[in-house]
């Protein structure tokens, strides 16, 4: 699978705390195409996290260790490249968007500073340089782009001078900086209102399309998955359970686990049925 | 006509604006005028954002802050003025089971304390914990472990078997399930549908989540800044919502099928945006500013 921007060939990670060494993800493989949107879901603890930290290569090492497996950006594999190449991709050609926006940003410096010194140093690793003003004017110009009204107010705003909504926009906006092919976003919008979370995604959804980007969606909520992304990597207690196109996967799920979850998921249309105790819950 | 379990009139709260001298600048009304009942054995839900005031009522029905005006009757007894005295008739589910248990107590303590309170026998403490620790599903040695040993659908349980303790008739969840994974979630969603059936319990649920509220409750009240603007029959509300609020919180709801999708209402969207509900209203009243209203997002 050359094609694919991004692919995970049998990963294998395991963990090793007091002394005692426990295997987190078992074989997770999954593609990313150019210019497509795959969600990966799972409940807690089923590896999803792990698997985005070891793409973005934030796993902690130890107590983690990379037992087997590949991952390949563009062809390159991320894993036995020399570190100063990898720094080069990170936040550049593949960034991450955050879930939570009010422990992602640091409160005692504005939205601009921060995004600038985000812009000089993915500048730096790049080997390009910008003058201040120039950043400066590139920091507006994103902020814009993420549909911010006022964006040099937004800039010399600090964090806690906006609302959740609007710091999620942040968040978006300094992964898209340095203008990246691959964006992974980690449950954006859960800490967020309905409505709001609903904003979020739709721009988020806008932006990707717009530009051509890849996104891997990380997320619990499979309403969140069929809004955002075509295709779905269910994921299990470190496997890949399934995966398909998210509406077939949905309509007509194969394993009983995604069958269970998705049975699990209260329907706005109704007709979930609560206190038959003795169902078969994932 | 039978006596319902709950009943709030006209029950508002404000809260006091002070400037940086502590002087008394205005108000914030939290919750303005908000009129419902419960009728016995019945799941009422009340949905609503953050800071829209759903909370408040919550502790204004359990005795935690007293009114500004307004009554709460339970079962027929008036508990505003009563200092708190809510008594056995009403007890409350919190959202974080992880913060609402003492985390240096075992789960035995901390069922006991509802039990001691309310001058239950020193000798028959521990049948009962067993009792209900068996009522939520949980294995009698429980007692004796910690609230980090156990799993968030496991503690949430526990917060449940002791908001039971002293045997109410109304329960106050607020958000009792939105830290869970979604199969734990529906897991403790069935025992209080069980609970509620064999004890004959009434449910005041506190959400902002739609599609649960939607398979829970079989009333529902949509608040709105501290306003219950829309309220009725669940189904009735969701297939065909009056309020322009609620057809936005129902068309935001994201959701993982076609027919799904189709219950959503349509949205005007402005510059292209899923409007805040703000302007959305503004909108509608015909105050809307140089925005543009294009595409309709929804079904």
């Amino acid at each position: 699978m050359s094609a694919a921007l991004l692919s995970v060939r049998d990963l294998s990670v395991t963990f090793t705390t007091y002394g005692q060494t426990n295997a987190v993800l078992h074989g997770v493989c999954l593609d990313i195409p150019a210019h497509s949107q795959v969600a990966l879901v799972g409940e807690s603890g089923s590896g999803k996290s792990v698997t985005m930290k070891a793409i973005m290569g934030l796993l902690r090492q130890p107590p983690a260790t990379i037992t087997a497996g590949r991952i390949f950006y563009d062809g390159r594999d991320l894993l036995t490249m020399p570190d100063r190449e990898r720094l080069k991709l990170r936040g550049t050609a593949m960034s991450m968007i955050f879930q939570d926006p009010m422990s992602s940003l640091n409160p005692v410096f504005t939205v601009g500073d921060q995004m600038g010194t985000i812009l000089k140093y993915a500048d730096r690793r790049l080997g390009r340089s910008r003058s201040r003003r120039e950043r400066l004017a590139r920091v507006h110009e994103v902020l814009a782009q993420v549909h911010m009204r006022e964006p040099e107010r937004v800039a010399s705003s600090y964090p806690i001078m906006l609302s959740g909504g609007m710091r999620q926009r942040v968040l978006i906006a300094m992964a898209l900086l340095s203008e990246p092919k691959l964006l992974i976003a980690d449950e954006p919008g859960t800490a967020l209102d309905v409505t709001t979370q609903a904003q979020i995604l739709k721009l988020l959804k806008d932006l990707v399309t717009e530009r051509g980007l890849a996104l891997l969606m990380i997320t619990h909520n499979l309403g969140v998955v069929r809004e955002t992304c075509g295709y779905v990597y269910v994921m299990n207690k470190g496997n890949i359970v399934e995966h398909g196109p998210t509406a077939g996967l949905f309509a007509a799920p194969r394993e009983d686990y995604t069958r269970a979850l998705i049975a699990a998921v209260p329907r706005l249309t109704g007709g979930t049925r609560f206190g038959r105790q003795n169902e078969v819950r994932p | 006509m039978t006596r319902p379990m709950l009943e709030i009139a006209d029950l508002s709260k404000s809260f006091p604006v002070r400037n940086a001298f502590g002087r008394t600048v205005g108000e914030v009304k939290a919750v303005d005028r908000v009129s419902l009942r419960i009728e016995r054995g019945c799941v009422y839900g009340l949905a609503g954002e953050s800071g829209s005031g759903k909370s408040t009522i919550a502790r204004m029905i359990m005795g935690l802050t007293p009114p500004t005006a307004g009554d709460i009757i339970i079962d027929g007894e008036s508990v505003v003025g009563r200092g708190g005295r809510s008594g056995v008739k009403a007890q409350m589910v919190f959202q974080n089971p992880g913060s609402s248990l003492n985390p240096r107590r075992t789960v035995g303590q901390s069922l006991s304390v509802p039990l001691a309170a309310h001058g239950h026998p020193r000798d028959d403490r521990q049948r009962r914990i067993g009792e209900l620790l068996e009522m939520v599903q949980l294995p009698a040695d429980f007692s004796q472990r910690f609230p980090h040993e156990l799993s968030g659908g496991q503690k949430q349980r526990v917060a449940i078997a002791r908001a039971l303790a002293v045997a109410p008739k109304l329960l106050v969840l607020d958000e009792p399930t939105s830290a869970l994974d979604v199969s734990v979630q529906a897991k403790v969603i069935d025992l209080l549908v069980d609970l509620g059936r064999r004890l004959d319990l009434t449910f005041l649920f506190i959400s902002h989540d739609l599609s649960l509220m939607r398979n829970f409750a079989q009333e529902v009240g949509v608040l709105y800044r501290g306003r219950i603007v829309e309220a009725g029959d669940t189904a009735r509300v969701f297939e065909n919502p009056q309020h322009d609020y609620t057809r936005l919180l129902l068309a935001s709801v994201p959701v993982i099928s076609e027919e799904e999708e189709r219950l959503r209402p349509a949205i005007p969207l402005i510059d292209g945006e899923i409007p805040t509900a703000e302007k959305l209203l503004a909108l509608r009243q015909g105050a809307a500013g140089t925005e543009t209203t294009t595409e309709v997002h929804g079904s």
